[in-house]
């Protein structure tokens, strides 16, 4: 008997075992707890809810949902407006968090001391503190519609919103679309390329040149061109209150606020570890090699700092997405806001409502990890 | 030789002002644009919060200068503070922060003996005493949880989810870099799934679900629930903390060990741990510091922590917009707080590159 105790490869079935032993138990009691206090409280199981009328009025609504849409088409409108704020507030704090991330590294001691001040703040202070103060503090207290801020007399901002102007006609613009993924495609197709005849031949080719091409120039035009070809609706104040334009609701507003200032903070720490984790040797060495400055930034340094940068810069883009769940506490209605919200108190099935959004994270999440994990092993040093 | 002609030639203020601040072109613009800044900024902010400010009274009518009116803050002190746990029986309070300041205290004192016996004992004592204190029965006068409210709330519930999250994500993360797959498996998936999800929904799951899956007749209390749910993901988060400290250590000393003689047990309590667990303090920090801020998230589920009775006070009739006073406030216990935790991790970072 002692025998099997002292063997390990016994012992390790044995624990494994174990503890798949000791989980099936527990999903046992949980599911029979569960089902008998479901049974006593008369609630209803089951998906059927997600085709009833949902009867929910939502204040901003990107899709062609209405409160006589069923429910599944109210989780869709959660979902979109979760990946738009989260679309939004990834690129504007992206930009924010760069600029002060560089800043923080300048030679000029105020600039790097008001960067730093930045992070400081926004880095130790709750987010659910900036959404309330925005939302509250900031928006509640902007002028009312007769005395709106404006934006170049086309956009304006007042204690109702941000109201923007929005084409009446989407074709000139869905062309423009396809051609930036085109463009996009194009740029890819040839860094493979370059990359091959550079391993192959030792040419290189200009892929940062097409790339500024392909994917700044080629949209900046093609949208400019769709924008002058578009019809407008432009707000305008009639009475007490604008007509016509997109109204941006003051939830919509203060969560990307929030979102923005609070993310930036964290992006522009990573920057600054990005850039700083390239040691100086790295560039002597590049140098010594007999590259000339910018192929030593292209070629070496920038690969390492992306190297660096890339996972944590992920895993805030994935906290932007969970963040988005703070707007619950405004009443935006994004994905926890409407379905965990309203369609859980109209419906009271708690138990597949919270898993149907718990999985909805899961698979945007496991979908972004998964791409991570791939881009680490691919790039990650090679030792022991 | 004279002293003075020894002495380094400092070069004066003005010309250091000019070589660092104005040395080219660029620089000076960016320079003024950055004073600007600081001037935009901080003059409001000075003649709101202190020049213009109202310290004294007690009703709102008091308010008269028209900056911040702090009168509000010192009017509902207490409130922040502790919610609205009875004032009689405030000083329970006040002992159980200070036996978890000694705790802390001792858990960093190299002198005590048997360091890595003592302090998790220490921790486990104080959060019984501690919750005894707090919840009350067993001779002092019963609590009830809904009582509870502000700072004390915040940073309990960042204590407790801390450090019932701390052995738990040890466990996650050695059963994560386990070498036997169904305990890498399991571990892997519980760590990605409590950080796939967003805290919110955690909380809500945990306060609307929890008493869902419990034995008819048992009822769990409220911030009990929201407690289980934070220790979960925490313990997630610190669990990849410790998988740092573990994935840093060389691959050596626990061959080394092994090769001693020493089971696994023994490899990772005596050598592993100890050196890895080092090397993962400041990212664990880290996590706390995180915890501490999302704390907030459970006035979602009408439980009033700091931030949470904070805006809840902006409903009071008798004091009628002073939302940036309440916000001033509590941001600023935050910023203190959490400001004060990273400076501390920072230092440990720092410290440890010198012991070795």
């Amino acid at each position: 008997m002692t025998r099997y105790f002292y063997d390990k490869r016994v012992r390790e079935i044995f624990w494994q075992v174990a503890l798949l032993a000791g989980l099936a138990a527990a999903i046992v009691l949980i599911v029979r707890n569960a089902s008998q206090n479901m049974l006593n409280a008369g609630m209803a199981t089951g998906f059927d809810f997600l085709w009833r009328t949902s009867g929910i009025n939502v204040p901003f609504v990107l899709t062609s949902y209405s409160p006589d849409s069923n429910i599944l088409a109210l989780l869709w409108v959660g979902v979109t407006n979760t990946l738009v704020i989260t679309l939004f507030s990834v690129i504007a704090a992206t930009l924010l968090g760069f600029v002060i991330g560089i800043a923080r590294l300048s030679a000029n001691k105020l600039l790097s001391g008001l960067a730093g001040a930045f992070i400081e703040f926004v880095r130790n202070v709750p987010l659910l503190f900036f959404v309330l103060f925005w939302y509250f503090g900031v928006i509640a207290a902007l002028p009312g519609p007769r005395q709106s801020i404006s934006l170049f007399s086309v956009a304006f901002l007042n204690n109702r919103g941000l109201i923007v102007p929005v084409a009446t006609d989407g074709w000139a613009f869905r062309i423009a679309a396809l051609i930036v993924v085109l463009a996009l495609v194009a740029q890819l197709v040839i860094a493979v390329w370059a990359k091959r005849r550079r391993d192959a031949t030792g040419a290189i080719f200009p892929v940062w040149a097409t790339g500024l091409a392909l994917l700044v120039a080629v949209p900046i035009i093609a949208f400019s061109i769709a924008a002058a070809l578009s019809a407008w609706d432009v707000p305008a104040l009639r009475g007490f209150n604008y007509r016509g334009g997109f109204v941006l609701v003051p939830e919509f507003v203060a969560l990307f606020a929030a979102l923005t200032t609070y993310t930036a903070g964290f992006i522009a720490e990573i920057v600054r570890g990005g850039i700083q984790s390239v040691v100086k040797g790295q560039w002597e060495a590049a140098y010594a090699l007999g590259l000339r400055p910018n192929r030593a930034l292209n070629l070496v340094v920038i690969p390492q700092a992306m190297r660096v940068m890339i996972p944590p810069l992920t895993s805030q883009y994935l906290n932007v997405l969970k963040n988005s769940s703070f707007g619950a506490a405004i009443a935006f209605p994004e994905l926890v806001s409407v379905f965990v919200g309203s369609a859980l108190t109209n419906t009271g099935q708690a138990i597949e409502i919270i898993a149907i959004t718990l999985a909805i994270y899961l698979v945007i999440g496991l979908a972004v990890s998964g791409f991570m994990n791939w881009y680490n092993a691919k790039t990650k040093l090679v030792t022991r | 030789m004279t002293a003075a002609a020894i002495r380094p030639v400092r070069p004066s203020l003005l010309r250091r002002l000019r070589t660092d601040y104005f040395s080219t072109p660029l620089d000076a613009l960016v320079s003024l644009a950055c004073i600007a800044a600081i001037v935009a900024i901080a003059l409001p902010l000075l003649r709101w919060a202190v020049i213009n400010a109202n310290f004294s009274g007690t009703t709102r009518a008091d308010c008269t200068a028209g900056g911040a009116c702090w009168v509000f803050i010192k009017a509902r002190f207490g409130q922040f503070m502790y919610g609205f746990y009875p004032p009689a029986e405030r000083w329970r309070v006040d002992l159980a922060a200070l036996l978890l300041i000694g705790t802390v205290a001792l858990s960093f004192w190299r002198g005590l003996p048997r360091r890595a016996l003592t302090v998790p004992a220490l921790w486990a004592v104080l959060l019984v005493v501690d919750a005894w204190l707090l919840a009350g029965g067993f001779g002092l006068p019963r609590v009830e949880t809904r009582q509870w409210g502000g700072l004390m709330l915040t940073v309990f519930l960042s204590v407790y989810a801390g450090v019932l999250a701390v052995p738990l994500g040890i466990l996650l993360a050695l059963g994560r870099q386990s070498e036997l797959p169904v305990i890498r498996l399991v571990a892997t998936i519980f760590i990605e799934f409590w950080r796939g999800v967003p805290i919110i929904t955690v909380i809500f799951l945990a306060s609307l679900l929890l008493p869902l899956v419990m034995p008819a007749g048992w009822d769990i209390d409220r911030l009990v629930r929201a407690l289980v749910g934070l220790a979960f993901v925490i313990a997630a988060y610190m669990a990849e903390a410790v998988r740092g400290g573990l994935q840093a250590m060389p691959k050596g000393q626990g061959e080394a060990a092994a090769a001693s003689g020493l089971g696994y047990w023994q490899t990772t309590g005596l050598i592993v741990l100890p050196q890895a667990l080092r090397i993962s303090m400041p990212a664990m920090t880290n996590e706390f510091i995180a915890l501490v801020k999302n704390t907030s998230l459970v006035s979602i589920v009408s439980i009033f922590d700091l931030l949470g009775i904070a805006q809840a006070s902006l409903a009071d009739p008798n004091w009628v917009g002073m939302n940036m006073e309440a916000y001033a406030f509590s941001g600023a216990v935050y910023w203190l707080i959490c400001f004060g935790l990273s400076r501390w991790s920072r230092h440990l970072e720092t410290s440890r590159k010198t012991t070795h």
